[in-house]
């Protein structure tokens, strides 16, 4: 215990080296081992944070292909764009004309009509079928279904409005319903993604 | 910890003295569980409610274990092999609704314990760090039943993780690419069904490990009892062993009698009809909701439908969720009172049974209705009252109240004095 005792107090000189600006070799040893362990332990973070995110065969684009010729005014077909639902809705002219009688700026996410669809074909109305408030599928692009105050979709999770045009109306959804990239390869042929 | 009174752990034989050596692990238990362990002489039912929650997490690990041996985490064969448990497997069926009615126990058991803890102000000096473990614990249990509920894959199973992975989309910013990462996909699919599935099968371990820190903590200043007042002395506490392993095993009795009734006699009650019909991405169920205990944070979650203070009403409604539990790790210095017991804390006690509990079951109630009038606005109504609750009444009541008198101790509070209990002695049963 005496021996210790002493050593705790007295520098142990052979084991110190000061060099001339007072750094010793030892300081220098630690830090360089603790910075390079903790470089390396970082390092092995990103494969163990990287892999939860989507692998390539998820990433791996899939662009859906549609005939939208058979859909009537007034109705809406669903289909699947990287396993979640899309929605394609051919609107009637009075529902066009609803969408455009709403003053813009009283909007939650301000659109017109016109910028949610693509010039040539305002009927046309392609949005994801995924609510913007938790990602339910609204109702409304099946027959019969209710399509809420607005007459567009109506989200049956939470109770979400949307109107003609897709827009969030009432509830607890903070966007319109999202429009996805997509284009018109022939008058009535569109490719999504 | 321990009294100084507390019996000490004698080994009886041979074997037992090696193993006292070596390990000492029957002195452990012996301190922890036995009779080393002084315990109030007073403690009321309420106070079976910790083991019962014990009892039910080994419930759930030893049929999750099991249940894990027949399933597949697989997005194609997931809802087949949950099928596959309830038909083929022998007893298959019944493993599968223990562990399903299992985890509403536990959750029941839980409810009762915290609320417990609430009315009786358990959390107060010296016992902060086990009502904080509590509330870690009840996080950890939070997620790992809704894990577990996705395993399943059923229509529930599904749209419940849609939904509840939504919420982190409503994070500004990084929300969405959290979202994603989180379901390694841009729906919930075979990579989340995976992950969900490692992480359902290890959490609850972290939950036991959660679960001994919580007993030390708890062993350091001893159990709390219902006059709320400190032990004094000897005739103050018995024996853990055999006092309270007896009256634990009455009351771990009853609790198996009643969830036999419901795991044999009606093992879907609790359950929702939906999640007997595979996951389909593309049709949601009319109603979506979570298990029947997740109902009161799922109501505020839902009470949010219009902007507040320019944060959005989606995330106002996920920081209120998360909040309404986070505000319990606050309770030890938001509550200044410096009595414990809500049986002398006549204003305080009102507040509990007339505001808290009802809040409460309406909140337990509108989480499982439609998101329509009135449900919102009472979900609003009862929200708002929520943290009222806990932010403003529960720190202006505990500074402005007048105190009913204490009784001088445990043992007068029981006896009417110390000089009866000196008497009858302390190994007399009465009053327990």
């Amino acid at each position: 215990m005496a021996d210790t005792a002493a050593t705790a107090d007295t520098p142990i000189v052979h084991d110190t080296n000061p060099s001339d600006d007072g750094v010793r070799r030892r300081d220098f040893i630690n830090i360089a081992a603790v910075s390079a362990a903790g470089v390396g332990g970082v390092a092995v973070l990103i494969p163990l944070i990287s892999q939860m995110a989507p692998s390539k065969d998820v990433l791996a684009e899939s662009s859906t292909e549609l005939d939208v010729a058979a859909i009537q005014p007034g109705q809406a077909i669903k289909a699947v764009f990287r396993k979640q639902p899309l929605f394609v809705r051919r609107l009637t002219p009075a529902e066009i004309q609803a969408a455009d009688a709403v003053p813009v700026g009283e909007l939650r996410d301000p659109q017109t009509l016109e910028e949610r669809t693509k010039p040539g074909h305002t009927d046309m109305l392609v949005t994801m079928g995924v609510c913007t408030h938790l990602g339910c599928v609204p109702l409304g692009a099946a027959e019969g279904e209710v399509k809420g105050e607005y007459g567009g979709y109506f989200c049956p999770c939470h109770g979400s409005h949307y109107d003609t045009a897709g827009r969030i109306r009432k509830g607890p959804a903070p966007s319109n319903l999202q429009v996805p990239e997509y284009q018109f390869t022939t008058d009535t042929k569109i490719v999504v993604g | 910890m321990s009294f100084p009174w507390a019996r000490q752990y004698q080994p009886t034989n041979g074997l037992m003295r090696f193993l006292d050596e070596k390990l000492p692990l029957p002195r452990l238990v012996y301190n922890a569980v036995g009779a080393g362990y002084p315990v109030p002489r007073n403690l009321s039912y309420f106070w079976n409610f910790g083991v019962l929650a014990g009892f039910f997490l080994m419930v759930q690990i030893v049929t999750g274990v099991i249940l894990a041996m027949h399933y597949a985490a697989n997005a194609q064969v997931a809802f087949a092999t949950t099928e596959h448990i309830m038909r083929n497997v022998n007893w298959g069926w019944m493993l599968r609704y223990a562990h399903a009615n299992g985890a509403s126990f536990f959750f029941i058991v839980v409810y009762i314990h915290i609320f417990r803890g609430m009315f009786y102000s358990s959390y107060k000096a010296p016992r902060e760090m086990i009502w904080l473990l509590g509330v870690v614990i009840f996080l950890l249990m939070m997620a790992t039943a809704f894990m577990g509920y996705v395993l399943p894959w059923g229509q529930m199973s599904f749209w419940g993780a849609k939904v509840i992975t939504g919420l982190f989309g409503a994070i500004p910013l990084v929300g969405e690419p959290i979202q994603i990462w989180l379901l390694g996909g841009f729906a919930p699919d075979n990579a989340a069904l995976n992950r969900f599935f490692s992480l359902h099968f290890l959490l609850p371990f972290v939950i036991a490990g959660v679960v001994i820190l919580h007993i030390w903590a708890l062993h350091i200043p001893g159990s709390s009892n219902p006059t709320g007042i400190e032990v004094k002395s000897e005739s103050d506490t018995v024996p853990f062993h055999p006092y309270y392993t007896a009256k634990d095993g009455f009351g771990l009795g009853v609790a198996l009698l009643v969830y036999c009734l419901l795991l044999f006699f009606s093992p879907n009650l609790l359950g929702h009809p939906d999640n007997y019909i595979e996951a389909n991405p593309l049709s949601t169920p009319a109603l979506i909701v979570p298990e029947w205990y997740f109902y009161p944070f799922y109501a505020i979650l839902r009470a949010f439908t219009a902007d507040f203070f320019f944060v959005p009403a989606k995330l106002m409604g996920v920081i209120a969720m998360f909040a309404s539990i986070l505000v319990w790790f606050f309770l030890p210095w938001l509550d200044r009172s410096p009595v414990r017991s809500g049986h002398y804390r006549p204003l305080f006690r009102k507040f509990f049974w007339f505001g808290l509990m009802p809040c409460m079951a309406l909140l337990f109630y509108l989480g499982g209705a439609h998101a329509e009038e009135p449900y919102i606005m009472l979900s609003q109504i009862a929200t708002a009252y929520y943290f009222l609750h806990f932010l403003v009444i529960l720190p202006l009541v505990s500074s402005i109240e007048r105190t009913d008198p204490l009784p001088t101790s445990i043992t007068a509070a029981v006896l009417g004095s110390d000089k009866e209990a000196a008497k009858g002695g302390t190994a007399s049963p009465v009053a327990v």
